[in-house]
């Protein structure tokens, strides 16, 4: 491992969340009256650690809560770590939450170009993938349309259309695949295997074993905020289910058996 | 079984491993102009979005404000009468108060208003205030061509120093309305108490400055003592604008600067512009210490 080669650097990171469970003048002093707690904090991420070279694609898994998207945010420079370090290289790009950073009131065409601008791109460079990124999106004649008015998976399809199209060093996806439909995921993950096969290192948030088997090399399973594996893929994803019992094993074999399928189209 | 995994890719990236996020503050904001333009862009067609009259309600407002305080300070209360050219000294004053409370009120609210792209962006987020700031500014530009007709009637021979005044002017407002901006916006975050405390704050401002009525009447009723009333920079902003497109408007220029305005104009207005900008400097320490938590705390 060289030091020139890490992507992603991450030490020692702990989050803290605060839990406010009143909010106005009134509640607080009835709350205090009665002694209750006005707030609560949570640790979502605690003391995490790992590095990543470039080029290695990582898959975190997890469950609900678990904190992966909080991690992802604090590798993408959102929110900062409470305490612990986050370095990256290069450009980072990716889909944290679908439909965040788009306009509702603004048309599809605007929100592609103030998309772009804010994962670092610039006019001439979104000019010119322009058409690349209509043409994934596939939205048709919505583009000139305000976004507020699409579907759940229209926005979606804008918002990774977008992403996939930076040339970043670093990708992050969350949440990418939840909403699209079922040609649209294959294209996704099409997209998503050619852009770690130039070399991205990718980050990838996924509750399917079998899209994580076939996109990432190494996998993170965080739980309950604090690092529970890391390493080998088949491994991790039998990390993650060792202690199921059998009704939740059958959901999940249905859920695998979907994605090795998805998995084989392509 | 799908594929083994893939071996190692190597591309050799030429970038220093640093911190995802920025630390420089407002600086930022200048390195990221083309995003800055798509913001104030993105603002000045969506404020009035949906409505018939559009943009020209940027103009209704300060027009009625100027109309009502014209009628009530000058026809009722008869100012118009004692004050050379009343309606230019009301209007000149009203575009740097226009222009500075259009900057608080919508930068306090626009961290919370644009909470989509926060959420998602790692650039710096005094962007939204900043970009509040210019939108207010586009609007001045207009205001001030009708300024320059209404004066140019009213007899105004324009001076080099009045020029320099005019520049300290918007200078001065524009200082202190972005500083104002960062710093509520950010509270705004944790407290949407802050964007109605900063509405009556305007109200404060539209009374507490010389602009419905003139810096005599201060100086009179206090008897000279309006170190106090002049320590507020909005106040020289709006002298220093007044100083510009009014005195020369007025028939005894030399008179009406002597009587109007304090002495030590040029003084005054370097002196607020310093008390501005050490006011942006707070700002930008507070927006940096309330940043770390903003992404968190927009739901
Ligand atoms: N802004 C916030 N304020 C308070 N608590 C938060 C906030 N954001 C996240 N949390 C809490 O932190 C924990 C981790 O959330 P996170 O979104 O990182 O989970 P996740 O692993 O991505 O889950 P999922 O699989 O459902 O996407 C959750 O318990 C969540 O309630
Ligand atoms: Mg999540």
């Amino acid at each position: 491992m060289r030091k020139e080669d890490r992507s992603i650097v991450v030490r020692h990171v702990s989050k803290t969340f605060t839990l406010r469970y009143h909010r106005t003048l009134k509640q607080m002093s009835v709350a205090m009256l009665r002694q209750q707690e006005l707030s609560d904090s949570f640790l979502a991420v605690n003391d995490v650690s790992f590095t990543v070279q470039q080029g290695e694609s990582i898959g975190l898994m997890g469950l609900n809560g678990s904190g992966k998207s909080t991690l992802l945010k604090m590798i993408n420079g959102i929110m900062r770590p409470d305490s612990g370090k986050v370095l990256t290289r290069g450009r980072t790009a990716g889909l944290i939450a679908t439909g965040a950073g788009f306009h509702p009131q603004l048309s599809g065409r605007d929100n592609v170009y103030l998309n772009a601008a804010i994962l670092g791109m610039s006019e001439a460079e979104t000019r010119r993938k322009f058409d690349d990124i209509v043409e994934f999106a596939d939205i048709g004649r919505f583009l000139d349309s305000p976004v507020g008015h699409y579907s759940s998976g229209m926005f979606a399809r804008l918002g990774f259309a977008v992403a996939i199209h930076v040339d970043a060093d670093i990708f992050l996806a969350d949440e990418v695949l939840a909403v699209g439909d079922r040609p649209f995921k294959k294209k996704c993950l099409a997209k998503m295997q050619e852009i770690r096969d130039s070399g991205t290192t990718l980050f990838y948030v996924s509750h399917a074993a079998g899209s994580v088997r076939k996109m990432c090399d190494r996998v993170i399973v965080l739980e309950k905020g604090h690092k529970a594996f890391d390493g080998d893929v088949d491994e991790g994803i039998k990390f993650l289910h060792y202690d199921d019992d059998n009704e939740n094993a059958l959901d999940i074999e249905e859920e695998m058996a979907d994605d090795e399928e998805l998995g084989a189209d392509i | 079984m799908s594929a083994p995994a893939t071996p190692m890719r190597r591309r050799p990236v030429d970038a220093p491993l640093r911190p995802p996020w920025s630390e420089q503050g407002i600086l930022e904001v200048f390195r990221h102009r083309y995003i800055l333009s798509l913001l104030v862009r993105r603002e000045i067609a969506a404020r009035y979005q949906g409505s018939v009259l559009g943009l020209l309600w940027s103009y209704v407002n300060p027009l009625s404000q100027f109309f009502i305080y014209y009628f009530v300070m000058g026809i009722l209360f008869g100012r118009a009468q004692r004050t050379e050219d009343f309606a230019v000294h009301v209007f000149a004053g009203l575009i740097v108060v226009h222009f500075f409370t259009e900057t608080m009120n919508a930068g306090t609210r626009s961290i919370v208003r644009n909470k989509s792209l926060v959420q998602k962006m790692a650039v710096p987020r005094e962007m939204f205030p900043v970009a509040s700031m210019l939108v207010s500014l586009f609007h001045v530009v207009p205001q001030v061509a009708i300024l320059l007709v209404a004066t140019l009637i009213s007899g105004w021979r324009p001076d080099a120093m009045g020029l320099v005044f005019g520049v300290l002017g918007l200078l001065i407002s524009m200082t202190l309305g972005t500083a104002l901006a960062l710093m509520f916006s950010a509270a705004n975050v944790f407290l949407r108490d802050v964007s109605n405390a900063v509405n009556v704050l305007s109200n404060f401002v539209r009374f507490g400055v010389p602009m419905m009525y003139p810096y005599t009447l201060v100086a009179q009723r206090f008897h000279g003592h309006t170190s106090i009333y002049l320590l507020n920079p909005i106040t020289e902003a709006v002298l220093a604008f007044q100083r510009a497109f009014w005195v020369g408007a007025t028939s005894h220029p030399a008179h009406t600067a002597h009587i109007d305005m304090p002495p030590n104009m040029l003084w005054l207005s370097l002196r607020a512009l310093v008390i501005s900008l050490v006011i942006l400097a707070i700002a930008q320490s507070t927006f940096t210490r309330l940043e770390r938590r903003i992404p968190e705390r927009l739901l």
